[in-house]
């Protein structure tokens, strides 16, 4: 099949960012335009929209990627816009993305999708912030080719000081993020100079033009990671006589007859049988999504990971990452979450924010909370064990979203620095993710019988309740004391706080007695005996 | 062994995508609209999940003005694979008499968004699958794979949910749903060079053959049934076409073409030189039209 082969050129997914004005849309147009991969119908709507949307009547190209109602009538990128074209060398998808700082989380989401990051940078201005806030995002996202492209070369008349002043600039934001594979170009998008072909202007710029700089650049050992592994999609049921397992290979290579460690539990199997689509084979690679049957029965579910056993992916309940905030409403400890990594879905609590990142100058900032666009290092803790790894290693394990329990608003994203030492054989108990949950330990509080004690306790519920606890009055007087122990025993096993009257101590082990009259002191010692920070002293068990 | 091919990687991805809906969200539907795209979909589902069946039914929304043949392809194909086929019509709209001649817009408002509203509330389902491509429409570029609706099944472009690697965030509040398109990534061609390669079956009509057709608004409109009504100076004649894109037959435009095989349709694709949409006459009437529909519901 010559005619596939020809049509089959490497994929390169890249994005184009920078700073508002610089010319992304444009550059992107300008290339589309340019090499003839527009269609008719979109040149002749691209003339008759230019010629009532633009200033001077020249074609405006950016009116080819704008598609949104909004940014044409603000003229700017809002969200992120794929395009799709393919030269004779190299097929290719652009995510042209917002450059204003508002939509940075936008920017963003091109940037996790791409191999490559092209960044504008104006040549009457240099580098900006903005530049840099891209540049930083694009390399915590895992780009690692860079190209940038120094635009506007025409209004500083194609003078090489100028753009030698940018390039050293370049080199220093280059060397202080630790940028792989970094290129310069200097460009006009509008005039094309060194777009699609090297220009005229520019004698004494030696490099390739922009099109030959995406064409060649390598990309095919950005996938290669160590060893194998696999998280599972879905357990596979046709009938009772086959049970496969269906994921994407993630790194490596499996065949059949190989041994797998299964996480978090540890498991081990052998691999019956390997399903590639209709076809069973004998191995698969990184990229394949594949059904493996193993040779005995063992507890797989989704969210578990096939791997074989190499170092590196591990389960853990606690990570270090750097994290992106990416929604409206600010970070604030007291929210729930849901971590979101490889095919795992579970409870997340973020521990410590040890610092934020400065997005320009790389500074550590103390805070205590983030909005919208900040990047930050946090520990966060699973309620469960999750198999992870470093971003650095794997990055299918490495990279996972916070999903906002209450909005469903993805929250942040972040990539995995550091996995807290594990010995891997901690799977909590039922009793232990009930108190993960509430964010409580159970206990019960006996009240002081007084004419102001109903009152008291009324208080002392909302109160808690305000404070998020969850919280019961349990009506003795209306039990018989045999009913009353049964009924406490079971609230404290579901975790629950339970205030009673009377100071007779019930057969439970976790009962104190309040001696205070004041509802402050009150809920002030309710909150420390229940809460689940290891530094308040929970003493006085009891029986 | 050789690296994965550029078709190994969009198939890759769409694969991931229908398998992680239907682990996570409760009630998945595949949308049919028995068109290449949908084939090419509908296969994609079937080798996700072999050697079991699609773990969703596929719901075809029925304007009553599709074409014969694409019907007739329809019931055979959901009857070859066995799959679970709904088809839902807006019966209001027919007992109205709606249809594309009298209608215009909303037309294609009543028969096909409000009638895709209604099958989507009447089964509950959370999720739909399309087959939408982000090469089609500018507004469509500008989607994300989960794209997110509302009560009234409206899309807010301005405030999409961000979409970060391939972690998709599926969860909704109860009465909002998703729209899922799984082969965002692929171009025409892309669709064209796979069912190429995979052998997919479509319907006749995109291969040239002769049929009867009149000229009408600049299009060539194949005449499917009596019902539709000549104009003074139309006539009806013969010749050798195929469609780019399938819809409701008053509203689609043939091309003349030679292309009677896969090969050459894939050479007639590579040198065409107007878009696949320009084709279909309800994306024209203004600019930003397709955003407009799709914040109203439309797929």
């Amino acid at each position: 099949m010559a005619e596939l082969e020809k049509y089959d050129r490497p994929l390169l997914k890249f994005i184009t960012c920078g700073s508002v004005d610089d010319g992304k849309s444009t550059l992107i147009g300008n290339i589309l335009y340019n090499s003839k991969l527009l269609y008719n119908d979109q040149i002749a709507a691209l003339e008759s929209e230019s010629a009532t949307g633009s200033c001077d009547g020249q074609l405006d190209y950016s009116l080819l990627l704008d598609g949104l109602l909004a940014e044409r009538e603000q003229g700017i990128t809002i969200d992120v816009a794929y395009r799709y074209f393919s030269t004779r060398k190299r097929s290719f998808i652009v995510a042209d993305t917002p450059g204003h700082e508002e939509y940075t989380r936008n920017m963003a989401v091109g940037a996790s999708f791409a191999d490559l990051a092209v960044i504008l940078a104006d040549a009457s201005k240099g580098v900006l912030p903005q530049t840099r806030r891209h540049a930083r995002i694009c390399s915590l996202m895992g780009i690692r080719h860079f190209v940038f492209a120094v635009n506007k070369m025409d209004l500083v008349d194609f003078d090489e000081i100028v753009f030698h002043g940018i390039e050293a600039q370049i080199a220093n934001l280059a060397r202080e993020l630790a940028l792989g594979d970094v290129a310069v170009i200097p460009l006009s998008a509008r005039e094309g100079d060194n777009v699609i072909a090297r220009s005229g202007r520019t004698p004494w710029y030696a490099g390739k033009a922009l099109l030959e700089q995406l064409e060649e650049t390598d990309t095919a050992g950005d996938l290669a990671e160590e060893g194998f592994y696999m998280p599972i999609q879905r357990v596979c049921r046709p009938n009772q006589f086959f049970r496969g397992f269906q994921g994407q290979i993630e790194s490596g290579s499996v065949r059949v007859g190989d041994e797998l460690s299964i996480l978090p539990s540890q498991e081990k199997a052998h691999v019956r049988e390997i399903l590639s689509g209709f076809e069973q084979v004998q191995e698969a690679r990184a990229g394949m999504p594949v059904t493996i049957s193993l040779d005995r029965e063992v507890d797989v579910s989704r969210g578990c990971v096939f791997s074989d056993g190499s170092d590196g992916v591990k389960a853990t309940r606690e990570i270090t990452a750097t994290i992106l905030w990416t929604d409206d409403n600010r970070f604030s400890f007291g929210r729930d979450y849901l971590v979101k990594i490889g095919t795992c879905q579970i409870f997340a609590q973020v521990k410590a924010l040890r610092y934020a990142i400065d997005v320009n100058t790389g500074e550590h900032l103390p805070v205590s909370e983030l909005s919208k666009n900040e990047i930050a290092v946090c520990r966060i803790s699973f309620i469960d064990s999750v198999a992870a790894s470093r971003f650095a290693r794997h990055r299918g394990l490495g990279e996972f979203i916070l999903i906002d329990r209450l909005t469903n608003m993805t929250s942040c994203c972040g990539i995995v620095t550091a996995l807290a030492d594990d010995d891997g054989d901690h799977q909590a108990s039922a009793e232990d993710l009930r108190q993960q949950l509430l964010k409580q330990r159970a206990a019960a509080f006996g009240f002081r019988e007084s004419e102001n004690s109903a009152r008291l306790m009324e208080a002392v519920e909302l109160k808690l309740l305000h404070e998020g606890r969850l919280v019961y009055q349990l009506p003795r007087k209306d039990l018989t004391d045999e009913a009353c122990a049964q009924t406490l025993k079971n609230l404290l096993n579901a975790g629950v706080t339970v205030l009673l009257s009377g100071t007779e101590r019930p057969p439970v082990n976790r009962w104190f007695q309040i001696e205070s009259d004041n509802s402050q002191d009150a809920v002030r010692e309710i909150l420390a005996r229940t809460s689940l920070t290891d530094s308040v002293q929970t003493g006085g068990e009891g029986i | 062994m050789k690296n994965l091919s550029h078709l190994d990687r969009l198939e890759a991805e769409a694969i991931y995508i229908i398998r992680e809906v239907a682990a996570e969200c409760e009630k998945p539907v595949m949308l049919y609209s028995i068109g290449k795209d949908s084939s090419v979909l509908m296969h994609l589902a079937l080798k996700a999940f072999y050697p079991e069946k699609p773990p969703f039914p596929f719901l075809h929304v029925d304007t009553t003005w599709k074409f014969r043949e694409m019907i007739s392809f329809r019931d055979e194909t959901a009857r070859k694979n066995g799959l679970d086929l709904l088809v839902y019509t807006n019966q209001e709209g027919v007992k109205q008499g709606i249809n594309p001649f009298d209608h215009g817009s909303s037309y294609t408002d009543i028969m096909k968004t409000q009638a895709l509203k209604q099958a989507l509330a009447r089964y509950g389902f959370t999720a739909a699958f399309g087959g939408a491509r982000r090469d089609e429409e500018k507004s469509r570029a500008k989607e994300r794979i989960f794209s997110f609706r509302n009560r009234d099944n409206a899309w807010n472009p301005k405030n999409q949910r961000p979409e970060m690697w391939k972690l998709y965030n599926t969860r909704i509040e109860k009465g909002e749903s998703i729209r899922v398109f799984p082969i965002s990534n692929w171009t025409e061609q892309d669709v064209w060079q796979y069912i190429r390669r995979e052998n997919i079956e479509i319907v006749p009509l995109y291969y040239a053959a002769e049929r009867p057709v009149i000229r009408r608004d600049g299009m060539l409109i194949m005449v499917d049934d009596d019902r539709l009504k000549l104009r003074e100076g139309e006539r009806i004649e013969t010749r050798r076409i195929r469609f780019r894109t399938l819809g409701c037959y008053p509203l689609t435009g043939a091309m003349e073409s030679d292309a009677d095989t896969l090969d050459k349709i894939i050479a007639e694709t590579e040198s065409a030189r107007v878009s696949e949409r320009s084709a279909r006459a309800i994306d024209h009437e203004a600019a930003g039209s397709m955003e407009k529909r799709k914040r109203e519901g439309y797929f």
